[in-house]
């Protein structure tokens, strides 16, 4: 799966696309995949609808000063001295960069 | 004679009217919650099967649900505040209010007259009438409140995430008495309370170990415990906060979750202190104790979470390991203990297995599924 993951990535370098828009590293199912992550186990802090719980509310407007690149480490990096986890051992950059991309602007249910 | 036969006359024009109550008992019920979809699927343990779906309560992610005294009426706790109360025979919704903006469980009092939601949004504790759900009392922490339960005596214990303490409520007067406690340790993140209710246990994510509280003190003071489990080993991430909740004694002693660390503790029953520990397949998020206390079941936070680990108690070995499939989010025993069934979310699946054999017995569909309650729960102490 993660070489899989790394080949399609190697392909798009290939074709010298310009610098990988999110959607473009990543594949209609790994972004399935990734969604499901993102509502289900980011949802078991940050609520199924990312208003928020343990975690902090991670809606677009909650969201809206934030940079994409400075969202993914936070998700690769974690939040040292909270419950926020590095997710570095679980994803890729580009699944981290994804992920920031889809919670800045995919509207909060 | 003749008074036993005009008794007897007199109840027979009586009992046309219980004959119009609903057909059937609830002690074989529970509800599952369909955490993406806000539903709850009513299933039947005997038959292993659903036999209905109850749809319109909100955001059900990390909801959790009491029962009234009389298991037919129950209490569902939602992320989104709501707080609805449900017919199992019914199968319908009879009441629901957005009590808060983003809450985290609650508990019922032992006399089934009050139910309390804890809130991390506005950070407190609010309880209201089971009959009609009219609020009753507000006791802001200011502060994400968690790990809520009922202690005997009408009494709610529950512990702050972000400043440490431990408040216990008294409602067993005309006016609410509250007891604060400072001292609890770094970020609480869940508590339980023993079948006895006499004590009470926060576990810790900002600091190793976990804070005790005798609750037959006079004033319950705080009492570290395990403060050196871990200590010098470099904690791995927690990817899913482990639930204290299924805790149950296990012989003379319980067993916990440690938190980042893969591992679970063995804390004798009436000391208090660690006895053992059982390394375990990942991070530990429920683990629960056959109703005999025989066996311990574990599940795990994701990535590791398509497996379970069953753990005996005399010898603290992993005897078993499966993997019902991916996300297994809860297990929930039959309340003697002969089976249990699981929640595999990603699966879409409730399995039944025999709790002896291990054999799959059974496959419900449910959508999403998370928690699983049986109704049994009504009469224990802390559920």
């Amino acid at each position: 799966m993660r070489a899989l993951r790394k080949y399609s990535l190697n392909i798009s370098a290939l074709l010298f696309l310009p610098a990988p828009l999110y959607a473009e590293a990543i594949n209609a199912e790994q972004a399935a995949h990734l969604e499901n992550l993102v509502i289900q186990d980011c949802g078991s802090c940050h609520g199924l609808t990312r208003k928020g719980g343990l975690g902090s509310p991670l809606t677009p407007d909650d969201l809206s000063h934030a940079e994409p690149e400075g969202l993914a480490m936070i998700i690769l990096d974690g939040v040292p001295g909270t419950a926020m986890p590095p997710w570095r051992p679980l994803l890729t950059e580009d699944e981290a960069l994804w992920i920031a991309n889809y919670l800045l602007t995919e509207p909060a249910k | 004679m003749i008074r036993t036969l005009t008794v007897a006359l007199a109840l027979a024009f009586v009992a046309p009217a219980y004959a119009e109550q609903p057909c059937c008992a609830t002690g074989d019920l529970g509800l599952v919650v369909e955490r993406s979809t806000g539903s709850l699927l009513v299933v039947d343990q005997s038959e292993r099967a659903a036999i209905g779906r109850i749809e319109g309560l909100g955001d059900l992610s990390h909801a959790s649900i009491v029962y009234a005294p009389d298991e037919r009426f129950a209490y569902v706790f939602g992320r989104d505040g709501g707080l609805t109360k449900v017919d199992i025979l019914a199968q319908s919704i009879v009441g629901r209010v957005i009590q808060g903006g983003n809450s985290i469980g609650g508990a019922i009092s032992d006399d089934g007259e009050l139910v309390a939601v804890a809130n991390y949004e506005p950070g407190g504790v609010r309880i209201f009438d089971s009959e009609t759900l009219e609020l009753v009392a507000d006791i802001p922490t200011g502060s994400k409140t968690i790990g809520l339960v009922d202690a005997p005596g009408r009494r709610f214990v529950f512990s702050l995430w972000d400043a440490g303490e431990t408040w216990i409520a008294d409602l067993s007067g005309a006016e609410p008495v509250v007891t604060r406690n400072e001292g609890t340790g770094s970020y609480p993140y869940d508590a339980l309370v023993t079948g006895d209710g006499r004590t009470y246990i926060a576990g810790l994510f900002g600091e190793k170990g976990l804070t005790a509280f005798d609750l037959w003190d006079e004033t319950p003071t705080p009492r570290r415990i395990l403060p050196d489990y871990g200590k010098g080993q470099e904690d791995l991430p927690v990817y899913k906060m482990p639930h204290l909740e299924g805790w149950a004694l296990a012989g003379d002693r319980f067993v916990l979750p440690a938190v980042g660390l893969h591992q679970v503790l063995w804390v004798d029953a009436r000391s208090l202190e660690e006895v053992a520990r059982t390394d375990t397949h990942g991070q530990p998020v429920f683990a629960m104790a056959r109703p005999d206390g025989r066996q311990v079941w574990v599940n795990f936070a994701h990535p590791l979470n398509d497996t379970i680990q069953v753990i005996d108690t005399l010898t603290a070995q992993v005897i078993h390991e499966f993997r019902p499939g991916p996300a297994i989010l809860h297990m929930e025993f039959t309340p003697r203990g002969h089976e249990v069934w699981v929640s595999v979310r990603d699966a879409g699946k409730v399995i039944v297995y025999d709790a002896e054999t291990f054999e799959e017995l059974g496959v419900i569909e449910a959508e999403k599924p998370s928690g699983i309650f049986f109704t049994a729960r009504a009469h224990r102490l802390g559920l």
